[in-house]
């Protein structure tokens, strides 16, 4: 044994909040308590204005918070399970990696398809950012970011630019040349900045507005030509490590994703948080929205992808089995909504039936881990980018 | 970001049960500090020499392992605490306790430091060396409002340790200063994770906010909702080429690109399943540059192509630059709106009193109201008239059903692929001609093309 004299538990119960957090061992009146940090911290505050006010704004957020429970439940009136019933089941998947696309010397962390349903966009860890031709393999372009780890990157509608960025804490575009010999890093523009990691891009409906997500725990809006500000959503309580446009048909909202395990959705006009989900028990690391933009699917750390429906306002479905073990990076919907695909840090794919909530196939061939998926803008294939360097087309 | 995840909790990464068992851990003998024995002590020799032998390593790799498990503070050193090595003598060493280790307490609270120095202050003036007397003053002045709490506990905590045994309390303090030594929070600059009052004030103010808007807005039954979900999925069923396949064949699997160019956007006969799918909802005649073509053929059948033509100049106006927006707005008022107006679309009064009022002061929103308005006249009144219309039947019953290839006989005879021109290329050749930027890449719903 390693030491008798000095007994405490370390981890467990909070005597405040009944929280299973780390515990601080101490001494109240004479008597020893055990309370996490947080706890502790409110209690150091009490019997001051500020103490009582943060007291009671707690308790009555809980309140809320209880109420809210049950509002969502009294309209919760069938399981998706139940309804799906109906579907017809579906037939074996038979899905393998129809191209693989080798060039990158180091992880890759992100990847976007080009609206014509064949180009690809892909970044990674040493910097470079490729711009390929999914179908032929053939490298169209190639960009050295003055940074490591660029973690996001997009094409534009246009096809006529990307957007990239990472560690450098901004948002480059730049305009895709023709000309073999035109240094592309020369015509680059800076359009975001934020005071943390880019974690997230996606153009909107243009080439004229980018949307970010960063670590420095916001998401905002970008007019690309002047590298203005347009709007900034704050709200998460730590990194965002994603976000997702709406393609509902009046296109104003987005959903993003972060490391205090909440999913919200944003307001693009207005900056406000419309909505909150907060059911995963860690790190968000990927959403996307559902086709028909009424849900969106998210994936976690915590080895579990959901789905959650806006208008009904809860999580409607887990995907999850006791065998996958390891955090989800990345997931997206087929052309229909039927199937859910994930990429795991256990290097596999799963593929779910949105609906029965059954996994439907488990897709092998990476070497590391999946850090991103992408459907195509026609549904015939999707596309995978992964720690072993290379990105890989399944149809 | 991204921890290993498997399962959330679990001890330190660096904890071996065995090490510290009585039978097959590190030898452990009691020690002499000054005059107290110190119990469970052993020498930094001992500790190589367990890890060598255990792990079936080096001496080399030993010593660096050891040395990692003192800089992180599983392991302290007795004689010489500051010096946070591990020396491969008969220096003393001690296993730290599970409630010092690093792991346990991430991050290491400013609150709980404050009481630490207030407590060595306490117990013997001039004990705090010189940084922890700056540490001590820094903390004072950032948390004087929990000071109250911070001499308290620090009181409390002293009063309980002096009921302690001598050798226990020495223990204790070494424990302790350990864990401070190497976890020392940087006063000088703000923790990320730290929570002071303004901070936690903030939070739960902000999730009350959240919390009482979500109770205020309209939820929609789960039954009708995920009945939603159902009828969408059967809905694009076999438009969707994963679950369906597509024809004549998905172009990733053939490597017969077919698919593509009977899908692009100038082709002379849609396929079937395009004009299909205009059917299923507005947006989605809106988003193929084709179905909008037709359908602006079809208005001005009707003579009311200037809802379209507005809705996309205020498409144009949300989506574009923002130097373009006052020119934009300018030219959206002079052919829609304004009074006797080439194309003047009809706005509700409120509506447009609203709009005109707003256009004082142009901002990239400004049609917003407008353009909404217009667009669910056009989805409720002219869309679903199209749709029984002469001009979609046609569109339908022309429209091709291609046939599907099978795959090749000599599957081992791959096809070549042919490459494509880029959208870059494509751009740049009609910005030479002088057209409208953004012209779509092949085979693209279209993006923010003035043009029709």
């Amino acid at each position: 044994m390693c030491d008798q004299t000095f007994l405490a538990i370390t981890f467990g119960p909070c005597d405040s909040c009944s929280e299973n957090r780390p515990l601080m061992n101490l001494y109240i009146k004479t008597e020893p308590i055990n309370y996490c940090s947080l706890c502790m911290e409110i209690m150091a505050c009490q019997g001051l204005a500020s103490g009582e006010t943060l007291k009671s704004l707690k308790a009555e957020s809980e309140t809320l918070r209880k109420k809210l429970e049950e509002e969502r439940k009294k309209l919760h009136d069938v399981e998706l399970e139940k309804v799906a019933e109906k579907a017809e089941a579906l037939g074996e998947l038979n899905m393998k990696t129809r191209r693989t696309l080798k060039g990158h010397g180091n992880k890759v962390l992100c990847m976007d398809w080009c609206k014509d349903k064949r180009r690809i966009v892909s970044s990674s860890q040493d910097g470079k950012v490729i711009v390929w031709d999914a179908f032929t393999t053939n490298k169209e372009h190639a960009v050295t970011m003055p940074t490591t780890w660029v973690m996001a990157c997009a094409y534009a509608p246009s096809g006529c630019a990307i957007a990239c960025g990472g560690l450098d804490n901004k948002c480059s575009v730049y305009p895709l040349s023709l000309d073999k010999d035109e240094n592309l890093a020369a015509k680059k523009k800076s359009v975001a900045m934020h005071t943390n990691y880019l974690s997230g891009c996606t153009f909107t409906n243009s080439d004229m507005q980018i949307l970010t997500s960063s670590g420095d725990g916001t998401s905002a809006l970008w007019d690309v030509e002047s590298g203005q500000l347009l709007q900034s959503f704050h709200g998460h309580s730590a990194d965002v490590l994603t976000l997702d446009l709406a393609p509902s048909e009046t296109g104003n909202t987005f959903v993003s994703g972060g490391s205090d395990k909440k999913a919200n959705v944003w307001d693009l006009r207005s900056g406000q948080n419309v909505q909150s989900f907060d059911t995963h028990d860690s790190d968000i690391n990927c959403v996307k929205y559902y086709p028909s933009g009424d849900a969106f699917a998210s994936a976690s750390d915590d080895s579990t992808c959901r789905l959650f429906d806006l208008r009904a306002d809860r999580e409607v479905s887990i995907y999850s089995k006791d065998s996958i073990m390891f955090g989800a990076a990345s997931v997206d919907f087929s052309l229909s909504g039927r199937l859910l695909f994930a990429g795991y840090n256990d290097y596999t794919i799963n593929v779910w039936d949105v609906l029965k909530g059954t996994r439907v196939a488990i897709l092998f061939g990476h070497e590391n881990r999946v850090s991103s998926l992408r459907v195509s803008p026609d549904g015939t294939a999707f596309c995978s980018g992964s720690w072993d360097n290379t990105l890989r087309i399944w149809a | 970001q991204g921890c290993n995840t498997m399962t959330s909790r679990t001890s330190s990464p660096l904890y071996h049960p065995t090490m510290t068992d009585p039978d097959m851990g590190v030898k452990m003998r009691n020690q002499r500090l000054l005059i107290t024995v110190i119990p469970h002590a052993m020498t930094g020799n001992d500790v190589i020499e367990w890890l060598i032998q255990k792990y079936n390593i080096t001496e080399e790799e030993a010593r660096h392992l050891g040395g990692l498990l003192v800089q992180y503070g599983y392991i302290y050193p007795l004689r010489d605490p500051r010096s946070l090595l591990l020396r491969s003598d008969d220096s003393p060493y001690r296993f730290q306790t599970p409630y010092f280790w690093t792991s346990s307490r991430w991050p290491a609270s400013e609150l709980d430091y404050a009481i630490y120095l207030a407590k060595k202050n306490i117990r013997k003036q001039g004990e705090l060396v010189d940084y922890e007397k700056e540490n001590y003053s820094i903390l004072h002045k950032r948390i004087n409002h929990t000071w109250d709490f911070v001499v308290m506990q620090a009181r409390e905590q002293l009063r309980a340790s002096k009921q302690r045994r001598k050798a226990d309390r020495i223990v204790l303090e070494c424990q302790e200063q350990a864990y401070w030594l190497i976890n020392k929070p940087c006063v000088n600059m703000p923790l990320y994770y730290h929570y002071t009052t303004t901070i936690l004030l903030r939070y739960y103010y902000y999730t009350t906010i959240i919390h009482r808007r979500a109770l205020g807005r309209n939820r929609v039954k789960s039954s009708i909702c995920l009945e939603s979900f159902m009828k969408y999925s059967e809905q694009y069923l076999h438009h969707d080429p994963i679950m369906s396949g597509c024809l004549p064949s998905n172009p990733w699997i053939s490597d017969d690109t077919s698919h593509w160019t009977i899908n692009t956007d100038m082709v002379g006969t849609p396929t079937r399943l395009r004009v299909e799918r205009w059917s299923f909802s507005f947006m989605e005649l809106l988003n193929d540059s084709m179905g909008r073509r037709e359908f602006m053929i079809y208005l001005e059948k009707e003579f009311s192509a200037e809802n379209l033509c507005f809705w996309v100049a205020c498409e144009d106006l949300r989506h574009g630059e923002s130097s373009k927006i006052i020119l934009k707005v300018e030219e959206v008022y002079k052919n829609f709106l304004a009074p006797g107006a080439a194309r003047w679309v009809n706005i509700d009064s409120k509506t447009m009193e609203r709009t005109l009022e707003g256009i004082k002061r142009p901002h990239r929103f400004i049609m917003d109201d407008a353009q909404m308005h217009i667009y669910f006249l056009m989805k409720k009144d002219s869309y679903p008239r199209y749709l029984k219309s002469e001009l979609y039947k046609n569109m339908l019953a022309k429209a091709i059903v291609p046939q599907e290839t099978k795959k090749s006989v000599f599957p081992f005879m791959r096809r070549q692929r042919h490459s494509s021109p880029s959208p870059a290329m494509v751009t740049q050749a009609t910005e030479d001609d002088g057209k409208a930027k953004g012209a779509g890449p092949t085979g693209t719903s279209s993006t923010t093309n003035s043009q029709i």
